[in-house]
Formats: structure tokens, sequence, C-alpha cells
């Protein structure tokens, strides 16, 4: 061999091979570039921060749940599964203590093993103020979801036992929000969160591989997840935070992003021309208006109620977006099995709905007047303005004259907070507010609305709802541990809401997505929780 | 030179002074709940208090003055309320991509506008004059975001040579001057350049045609000095305006990007302050807000200390 070979060529040979494998490699690996709505990735030290919608993205792919959603079905509505939680029973002296039989077995991804202590410091992270891992940040996120736990503790290795304040069969509804992270790794990281949010370890289907805030971050796949029928389909998911609707859709039309959310629904068409398919499915949202009940209130009359949910041709504002919403019949769609069978049945019906206000003693000629407060815009409020605008002239025709008070969302939470009774709404004449519900859980669809000791400021029951038949209902709920019976009764709740025309039930939304052809897989759940491990390149 | 100098230092520290009260103080005027960041907006009451107490919000308007300003003068703006991530690191990291895009679109526009101005304003009713103005007309009244929208749509949507969003392919954190960056960098830098591009060709263009019909131009030329030497003339005693609107083109650039950064979804402080504005994230908001502000004061004592180099009669006066 000559000198020259060995000293010049013999690298450059020896380079090639490994070259080829490393760029075999990178061909190998499948990623999916995902542009979200939201304006920055969402906290990923376990509790994530930015809404319902913001566990899919880095709470239920880095993390799990003791209790799971079903997220990966979207042929019916998802139920509640096990989590790193195999079993949970209660106590049958003691209605108000749980048992939780926990997973063997399973590992964070720092390779340390998942055990009971690490779900009792996970609740002392965001419940125990006096623990050195309490986080106020996750604590603000999730306590007020998990509002029951009263105390916890280890049983054994593998058991842990929560006690509730009051007996509440639903308690296990809550459970999908608390995520479980690595008690070992937040020790590893110095005891900061801040460090821990980019080096986070959790139980779930992906690990957390980079983080440029606002920007980016790279899920990978956990090839050692322990639920192997939900190993992700894509090696490797980048979230792009995109939060204007018009970019986000460039950049999917551009080739920079293979699936957004929720495109606008003036794009469709374009991107429907060009190959790209759009998925939507029943989702847990409804927008509506809310009504106060409070004296005073021109919504007192449940005619004037009933009227305006008969006065809005629903359809029509299906069209206005597209198609990218479905019809409300109720607080919640048809195929949820809380739905009941409610007598009064919502639809478009002008005539009706003018006889209705006659016999309350309006007309067009001489219309009921009422004040509604609306947000310009905003996560969950879909197309605010125009579909206000929309129903504004569609109560006209019936002789409700609206007037609108526009509000930056943020200021429209203050005013839901502070309930129909208090000053800044009953002071100022609004009556009625406008605001996007998420409807996950039989709590967040039905009874903070429904109960009456949610009246707010205790709640959210915004305009003061009473009705016995309703409480007694939830009381019977919270004690009824068998699912069937709890159903039932949930269903008795929705029907009596929309016979006593609660609200001016509009649409639902129906979380559309926008994917290149290059997505070959997606799973769109009936629900606010999407399974990234779905997506496949 | 140097008394003019101090004074022009001196005169820049009120008003920094005063940029931090405002910047202080329009944030907590305006309405919302900056809770709204962290709490869910069902939040029980106990739960926002607690929040309350923990972020300082609870403590009297001046106070929270005071402990702010005193923290800021050392460079400490406090945390993301949203984030939790120090609104300094936030600030600069997004500052590096504003400056740059700002510079990018300043220098393309400065350049631009002087020598379309200058063109014009020497030959004045000409083509190139009426094609100037015209420019200039629509670069100031265009708004922003549409043109934005406009390039995005012709050369990133039907012609897709460049990227509709973003700063990089591995975001921002790894800016590198290579063609991937670059053709990142190119829409919103076209679009942001056409502003400045506009008020300096119309500026060139007045100051060059009020400058030729000046007496002194034409004793230059009575005493034959060729147009070289004339034009050196004519271009000195326009410089220190041209600098002027130059410098106060590139301060609205910082700032006044919002739309741009937001429609490109830029990751600089434009970007960064939609984002802190919708979240009602106060330290962010104060904190950005602040930065730019400075940042502009900065750019005007720059100005004030270059016009009497490049114009010493103002250095005298």
């Amino acid at each position: 061999m000559s000198p020259l070979f060995r000293k010049q060529l013999a690298p450059w040979l020896l380079t090639v091979p490994a070259l080829l494998g490393a760029a075999f490699a990178a061909q190998a690996e499948t990623v999916a570039r995902y542009g979200i709505s939201m304006a920055d990735i969402p906290l990923t030290t376990g509790q994530p921060d930015r809404g319902a919608g913001a566990y899919q993205f880095t709470g239920h792919t880095i993390y799990d749940p003791l209790i799971a959603w079903e997220a990966n079905i979207g042929t019916r509505p998802g139920k509640l599964v096990p989590g790193l939680a195999t079993e949970w029973k209660v106590d049958p002296k003691d209605n108000k203590v749980w048992r939780f039989t926990l997973r063997k077995g399973v590992k964070f991804h720092d390779g340390s093993e998942f055990k009971a202590d690490a779900v009792v410091w996970n609740l002392d992270k965001v419940l125990n103020d006096k623990s050195p891992q309490f986080d106020a940040k996750q604590s603000a996120q999730v306590r007020p979801r998990i509002p029951s736990i009263a105390s916890y503790k280890v049983v054994d290795a593998y058991t842990v036992e929560i006690v509730t304040k009051d007996v509440d069969a639903l308690f296990p509804y809550q459970l999908p929000w608390f995520l479980i992270g690595s008690p070992a790794q937040w020790e590893a990281q110095g005891r900061d969160w801040a460090k821990v949010a980019v080096k986070p370890s959790g139980t779930g289907p992906f690990k957390l591989d980079k983080l440029v805030p606002r920007e980016r971050a790279d899920l990978v796949r956990n090839a050692a997840y322990w639920d192997k029928a939900r190993l992700p389909k894509t090696d490797r998911i980048v979230l792009m935070p995109i939060p204007d609707a018009l970019t986000r859709a460039n950049a999917l039309l551009n080739g920079q992003v293979d699936l957004i959310e929720t495109p606008p629904p003036d794009v469709l068409p374009q991107l429907q021309s060009r190959g790209f398919k759009l998925v939507q499915n029943v989702t847990p949202h409804v927008w509506p208006y809310h009504f106060s009940t409070q004296p005073g209130s021109p919504w007192t009359d449940i005619r004037v109620r009933k009227a305006a949910n008969l006065a809005v041709d629903r359809e029509a504002i299906v069209k206005l977006l597209n198609g990218q919403a479905s019809v409300a019949k109720g607080q919640l769609d048809k195929t949820s099995p809380w739905f009941g069978k409610p007598s009064f049945d919502i639809k478009y019906d002008l005539p009706a709905a003018r006889a209705l206000m006659a016999q309350a003693g309006y007309t067009k000629a001489n219309p009921l007047k009422a004040k509604v407060i609306i947000a310009q815009g905003g996560t969950g409020q879909m197309l605010s303005l125009p579909m206000n605008e929309f129903i504004q002239q569609s109560l006209a025709e019936v002789g409700i004259q609206l007037e609108f008070q526009v509000v930056e969302l943020e200021t429209l939470y203050l005013h839901w907070r502070s309930g129909a009774k208090a000053d800044m709404n009953a002071g100022k004449g609004i009556t009625a507010i406008n605001l996007g519900y998420v409807t996950a859980d039989p709590f967040y669809a039905l009874t903070r609305f429904a109960y009456s000791s949610y009246v707010a400021p205790n709640g959210v029951n915004w305009g003061g709802y009473e009705n016995k038949k309703v409480d007694d209902a939830i009381d019977k709920i919270r004690t009824s541990f068998d699912v069937k019976v709890q159903d039932q009764l949930l269903a008795s709740v929705h029907q009596q809401m929309v016979d006593d025309a609660l609200m001016l039930w509009v649409v639902h939304d129906t979380n559309p997505h926008a994917l290149s052809p290059k997505v070959k897989t997606f799973v769109q759940a009936q629900h606010w929780f999407q399974d990234l491990t779905t997506i496949g390149m | 030179m140097i008394a003019y100098l101090l004074k022009r230092v001196l005169y820049a520290l009120p008003i920094a002074l005063g940029v931090t009260v405002v910047s202080f103080a329009l944030v907590y005027l305006a309405p919302g709940d900056p809770l709204n960041a962290i709490a869910p907006a069902d939040a029980p009451a106990e739960v926002i208090e607690a929040l309350k107490s923990q972020y300082g919000l609870d403590r009297p308007l001046p106070v929270r003055y005071g402990l702010w300003l005193a923290r800021a003068v050392q460079g400490d703006l406090g945390a993301s309320i949203a984030t939790g991530r120090a609104v300094a690191a936030e600030v600069l990291g997004a500052l590096s991509n504003t400056v740059l895009l700002a510079g990018v679109a300043a220098a393309v526009g400065v350049f631009f506008g002087c020598v379309l101005g200058g063109i014009a304003g020497y030959r004045q009713g000409g083509v190139v004059d009426r094609i100037a103005t015209a420019l200039s007309v629509v670069g100031v009244s265009i708004p922003h975001y549409w043109l934005g929208l406009v390039l995005t749509i012709l050369f990133s949507i039907q012609r897709p040579w460049f990227p509709a969003m973003g700063a990089g392919p591995g975001g921002s954190g790894e800016w590198l001057w290579d063609l991937e960056h670059i053709r990142h960098l190119v829409l919103p830098a076209a679009t942001l350049c056409v502003i400045p591009m506009g008020i300096i060709t119309r500026t060139v263009r007045a100051l060059v045609a009020d400058t030729l019909n000046q007496e002194f131009v034409v004793a230059l030329r009575a005493r034959g000095l060729g147009p070289s030497a004339v034009f050196r003339h004519v271009a000195r005693n326009a410089a220190p305006t041209v600098l002027a609107v130059a410098g106060l083109q590139v301060g609205y650039l910082m700032g006044g990007s919002i739309l741009v950064e937001t429609v490109f979804a830029w990751p600089g402080t434009g970007f960064l302050l939609n984002t802190a504005i919708f979240q009602r994230d106060i330290p962010l908001l104060q904190g950005t807000i602040l930065v730019l502000c400075l940042i502009f004061v900065a750019i005007n004592l720059l100005v004030d200390i270059l016009q009497p180099l490049v114009d010493p009669r103002m250095g005298r006066a």
C-alpha cells in the first residue's frame, strides 16, 4: 500500500461507509412537523399551562396520568382507561377513600422506576406548598382540576390511597389532568424546575429531545414505552407554535410543516384543492350564550330563552365556518352518553320562535333589548365576531335586539368568574356572556354550570341557575359508583338543562386539522386530548 | 463638542427614566388580569389570591415600580409569569432576531432610499423621479401585514422559493449565515424595508432638490466644480437630516415590526410583545417595552452624536 493511499485516501474510504450509514439513519427517521396554534410551547415540567388543549402536546406525550382518557379511537367517545394505575377502587366502608393499584415495571425516561412514592411526590408538588418540590405554576394549572383531593398516602410500593373531601363518585374523571413526573430527574437537575423544563422525565410515549422556547419542541419516540398499543408511529414530532391561523396554513402549503391545527375556514378550499386533507370530529366543546337568570334579566322568561334557541339557523353558521363545526342540540353532542332525551328540540323554527316571543309580549316592532358580553377572539371562541353578528341578526328577526360589549378574552374571563350578579355584569346591564366551553367530562360539561352551590363567584354557574331536580341528581351522582347509573343521572341533568334552555347553544367546534399528503395516519379522537402517537408518516 | 455630547447624554437619562415609568404604568392601566396567563379561567379565588401574593401583584403600584426599577437597573427584569423564564434572557434572545431583521431591512431601505431619492432629486420630473415618488407613496402607505401576506402568497405559496414562517430550520437558537437561514430572512426583510425606503426616498429627494436650488451650489458650479464635487457638497448637506430620519426609522423598525413578525412567526421582540400582550404577561411586556424604548433612546443619542461629526456646524451650535 502506498503511503499516499494510507495517509490520504484510506481515511476518506473509511469515512464513506460512515457517512452513508449516517445518511441512511437520518433518512430512516420519520419526522412529523406539527404547526400548533399556541404562542409558545406549553410547560414541559409535568402540568402543562395554556389550557386543556396543551395536554396533548407536552402533557400526555411526555407524561402519563394514573387514569387516562382513551384518545386513540375516533369512531366513538373515548372513556376512562387505566394509565399508570391498573385498577382503582373506592373503599366500600368509607366512600371517600380510593385505592389505586399501580402498574409494575414502568420506568421514567431517566431510568428510575415508577412507584407509589412518585405519585405522592407529584401530589405534594402541586398540593403541598410546604414540600420542597412544590411548584406554584404547576399547582395553578392542576389544582382547580383536582379539587376533590383531601389527603393521600403510600400504602405499599405499588398502592396509593387518596382521600376525597366529600364522597365524589366522579373523582376518577379528575385524574387524567394530573400527570406524573420523575422525582429522580428533579433531583438530578438540582431541584430546579427551569432545568427540568429542558430535560423533563416522564413515563410517556415521547421523550423531549430539544426545546427552543416559543419556537419548537422536538419529541422523540420512547421505544421502551409500557403501552405497546400506543407506541408512537413517528420517530420524531416537532411542535412549532404558529399562533396566526393564516401563517399556519401558509406554512402547511409551503411544506414547512406537515399538519396544523385549526386552519382558517377561508383557506380550506385552497388546501383541499392542493391535496391536503381536512380531518375533524365530534369534540367536547360548545359555543353558547350563557344567560343570566338573575332578577331583572330579560332571560328569566323561559319563553324568551327558548325563542332565542329557535331563532338561529345553525346550519348556516356551519357553512359560515366552511363546515368546521357541528350543529348544537344542547350543551353536549347527541353522541354523548350524557345527552339524554330532552323534550325541547333545539332547531331552526322562526314561526315557533316568533310565537313564543309574542306570548312573552315582544315583537320585531317592540323588541326585547339585551346586552351580551363577547370576546373579540381567542382560543375556543371560533370566529367570534362574525358568528355573533349572525346571532344578532337572527335574534332581531324574532324581536330580540342585542347589544354587544366586545372585550379581550382575558377580560371576558374576569366577567365570567365574577358571575352575572356582579357589578361588572349586572351593574352594566350585561345579561348574557358568550364564551366557548370545553365539555370534556361531567364536571366540565354539566355540573359546574348547573349545580346551585357553584353559582358564581363560588364556581362558574354564571347565570345563577337553580333547579332542585338538577341539584338532587348531581348529589346522587356523587354517591353513585356504578358508571351506568352515573351516565343515566348525568343524562337527566343535561336533559333538564336543555328543557330549561339554560343557554343559547349554537355549535360545537370540530377541532379541525389539516394534513399534508405525507401524513399517512392520524386518528382524531372525539376529545380535546388528541393522541400524537397515532400520527404516522 | 465634548460639552455637546455630555449635554446629549444627560438629556437621555431623564428620558430613559420616563420610559421606565410609562412602560410600567401603561401595562397596569390596561384592562385584563395577568393571572389568566397562569391560572385556568375557572381557577378558584384562593388559587388566584395565592398567585397574586407570590407574584407580588397584591402590593401597591409604587412599591412594585420601585422594586422592579431596582432590579431592572441591575439587569434583572424578573421572570415571565407565563413561562417562568427570565425576562432578560427572553428579550435578549428575541432582540437578536429583531436586530437582524430590522438591521437588514433598514440597510436595504436606507440604501435604496438614498439612491432613488438622490436620482429623483437630481432628475426632478424625470421617469426615475416619478417612479421614486410613486414607490415612496406606496411604501409609506401600504399596510405591512398586507404586503407580508401578498409576498407570502406570491413567493412562498405560488412559487415556493422562500419559507412562509420562522427564522430558520432549527429555530433561532441556531442562527447561522447559511443559505437556509438567509432564505427565511428574505420575505420579512423585504416587507419591512418598504417603509424606511419610502420615507428616506422622499426625504432625500426633497433635500437634494432643495440643496441644488441653493445659491452656494450655483456658486460652486460657477466656479467650475464638476458634478462629482458638487454631489459631494450636496450629499454632505443632506447627510445630517438623512441620518436623523434613518435613525428614527431603525428605532421604529425595532419596535414597530409586531405585525410583520406575527405574520411571518419571526421570533423577535415584536412577536414576543404580541404574545406578552395576549397572555397579559406583565413582566415580559414591561421588560420588552423597556428594552425597546431604551434602544430607541440609544439610537437617537447615537444619531445626535453622529450628526455633528457629519456636519460640524451642529456641534458649534
